[in-house]
């Protein structure tokens, strides 16, 4: 390679790969926090419905039953509207604006940006554990019970499934599509996925398909994970094999521009 | 004067020091070719445009200069590397401005100009870039609040803030009101005197002509011609000159044909002709009298050689299309 004519210019060169993830990272944070519908959904929807149920004589038993029955639901909820949701709805429009093409020149790899995306989802969800966690225990008594290491693992399950999920429609359709199709998933599973609602309340023609979904799979197995009795194995194995099929299908169709 | 006469030729630079190398393209989009066998040399501190209408084949061709598409055949060398499989190295040393801007509505101008910063070594410094393109008063102002020719701006500060060897501009000026573009020009004849390079695609005549020192008309993906502006026009020109006049009133083409100065006479559109001399000063005093006798009304009368956009007419076959 022979030097340029010219040695006014200084050599120009990359920064170090974790300097260009972090800074990647502290944008998305901020746009994150900036984009008040999606903070709706991620804050204000999950922890509305935490209150909400909790005052509805829907969900059986006495209050200790009742928020033991419906804190994993919600958070299962949470988990939804940040990886499903949030991101899969701005990945669409990164994707629309040619943002994501843009940073296709620069030195952020490909990998780096995803990272990015994973650090700021999990930080988001980090926060609304915290704030459901609080309110679960200052306002209506919540203790913990079972394993919070499984109830751990099961929320990163849950989040690697849903963020397959999202990065799979905004991969693949326009970013309306992506906008109406997150937001219609997240209702839909927050009905019939076990969130606020036993499953057993539906009739069996809604319940049997219901049961196979990544929503349900994801309640169940953060419910079980909290309780005395301990984990279904089959609900963490289903989710396990939502996660694994989404995120590799988001992999191999995801389109960059 | 070497480099001038240099850049004159078609393909001048030697592969050693040319900063890009195409040669024989080929770019598919299913049965239909985007880019056809397309050759040229872009030499280290020269702007390089590629002129032409829309759907020619000029996006095609810089995305896979700067790694975004794989071409079909033939090859293409970037400061010396392959841009596909040599992207990590390419990137830091390339800047690039697309026809989207793909900023971030969600951040301020200067976030997103510190952002890319933090992407490169020795980034220029973000604060005196947001003066260079005209934004400082827009640096705390989201990117969704600005104008089109403001991300445009805010998208060629981007492209520049690593401080790239090489920079590729998609059709920068689009949008940007006509100070912005005086502006801009400005801006990147100053990087070529600090010794970028900079390849830019345009369907501006002016742009190209007074920005450019070499450049490459294409249509349908095929070089049509490559040159320097002057060298674009100059064939035309060393031997014909050409007279554009407006009349009113029935003029005799067929008339003014005879005349002994006129070689060649058409008529643009209802009203204005152009006759076609090598000896002007001869023509005018013909076609006065010719046009005086007959009580043809003379309303606008230019003498000139060919202009770039006639050498584009004729070697596309159509107008530019905005």
């Amino acid at each position: 390679m022979s030097a340029p004519t010219t040695t006014t210019n200084t050599t120009p060169g990359a920064a170090p790969v974790t300097q260009t993830i972090l800074a990647q990272t502290r944008a998305e944070l901020t746009m994150a926090l900036r984009r008040g519908e999606s903070l709706l959904v991620t804050i204000v929807i999950p922890t509305g419905l935490l209150i909400v149920f909790m005052g509805l004589p829907i969900v059986p038993g006495g209050s200790g039953a009742k928020i033991a029955f419906l804190l994993p639901g919600i958070l299962a909820a949470a988990i939804m509207s940040t990886s499903l949701v949030s991101l899969g709805i701005a990945t669409a429009y990164d994707r629309y604006y040619g943002s994501l093409k843009r940073l296709g020149s620069t030195p952020l790899p490909r990998w780096g940006l995803i990272a990015a995306k994973i650090v700021t989802v999990l930080a988001i969800e980090a926060a609304q554990t915290l704030l459901l966690l609080l309110i679960a225990i200052i306002f209506f008594g919540w203790r913990p019970a079972g394993s919070p290491l499984l109830a751990l693992l099961v929320m990163l399950l849950g989040t690697a499934a849903f963020a397959g999920l999202g990065m799979l429609m905004a991969g693949n359709l326009r970013a309306e599509a992506t906008l109406a199709g997150a937001n219609g998933l997240f209702l839909l599973f927050v009905i019939i996925g076990g969130i606020v609602l036993p499953l057993d309340h539906w009739p069996g023609i809604i319940q049997l398909p219901a049961q196979v979904l990544p929503a349900a799979a994801l309640s169940d197995a953060l419910r079980s994970a909290l309780s005395p009795a301990g984990i279904n194995g089959g609900s963490l194995l289903l989710l396990l094999a939502w996660a694994v099929v989404l995120l590799v299908t988001a992999a191999l169709t995801f389109k960059w521009e | 004067m070497n480099t001038a006469q240099a850049r004159a030729q078609g393909t001048s630079a030697n592969a050693g020091d040319a900063a890009i190398v195409v040669e024989r393209l080929v770019k598919l989009y299913g049965d239909k070719a985007a880019v056809r066998d397309l050759s040229f040399t872009v030499a280290r501190g020269e702007i390089f445009a590629l002129l032409g209408p829309n759907g020619a084949g000029k996006t095609t061709t810089v995305e896979i200069l700067e790694g975004y598409r794989t071409a079909d055949s033939g090859s293409a060398r970037v400061l010396g590397l392959d841009p596909r499989r040599d992207g990590a190295r390419l990137k830091p040393r390339i800047g690039v401005m697309l026809q989207q801007d793909g900023i971030y509505n969600y951040l301020t101008t200067r976030e997103l100009l510190e952002l890319f910063a933090r992407f490169y070594r020795e980034p220029e410094d973000p604060t005196r870039l947001l003066q260079v393109v005209g934004l400082s008063d827009a640096a705390a102002t989201r990117c969704r609040q600005l104008s089109g020719g403001q991300k445009r701006r805010l998208s060629l500060a981007l492209a520049l803030v690593g401080r790239p060897e090489l920079i590729f501009l998609d059709e920068p000026t689009t949008g940007m009101d006509p100070q912005a573009r005086r502006a801009t020009w400005e801006m990147l004849r100053e990087l070529r005197e600090r010794g970028s390079t900079l390849l830019l695609t345009t369907h501006f005549m002016d742009e190209a002509e007074r920005l450019a020192d070499r450049i490459a008309i294409i249509d349908h993906g095929e070089l049509l011609a490559l040159d320097t502006p002057a060298g674009l026009t100059r064939e035309q020109s060393t031997t014909t000159t050409e007279v554009r006049f407006t009349a009113h009133g029935a003029v005799d083409v067929a008339a003014l044909g005879s005349l002994p100065g006129a070689r060649m006479v058409r008529s643009d559109a209802p009203g204005s002709y152009v006759v076609e001399t090598g000896d002007a000063a001869a023509l005018l005093v013909e076609l006065t009298t010719a046009l005086h006798a007959a009580g043809i009304t003379l309303s606008e009368l230019r003498v000139g050689r060919t202009s770039l956009e006639d050498v584009f007419l004729q070697l596309t076959g159509k107008e530019m299309r905005e």
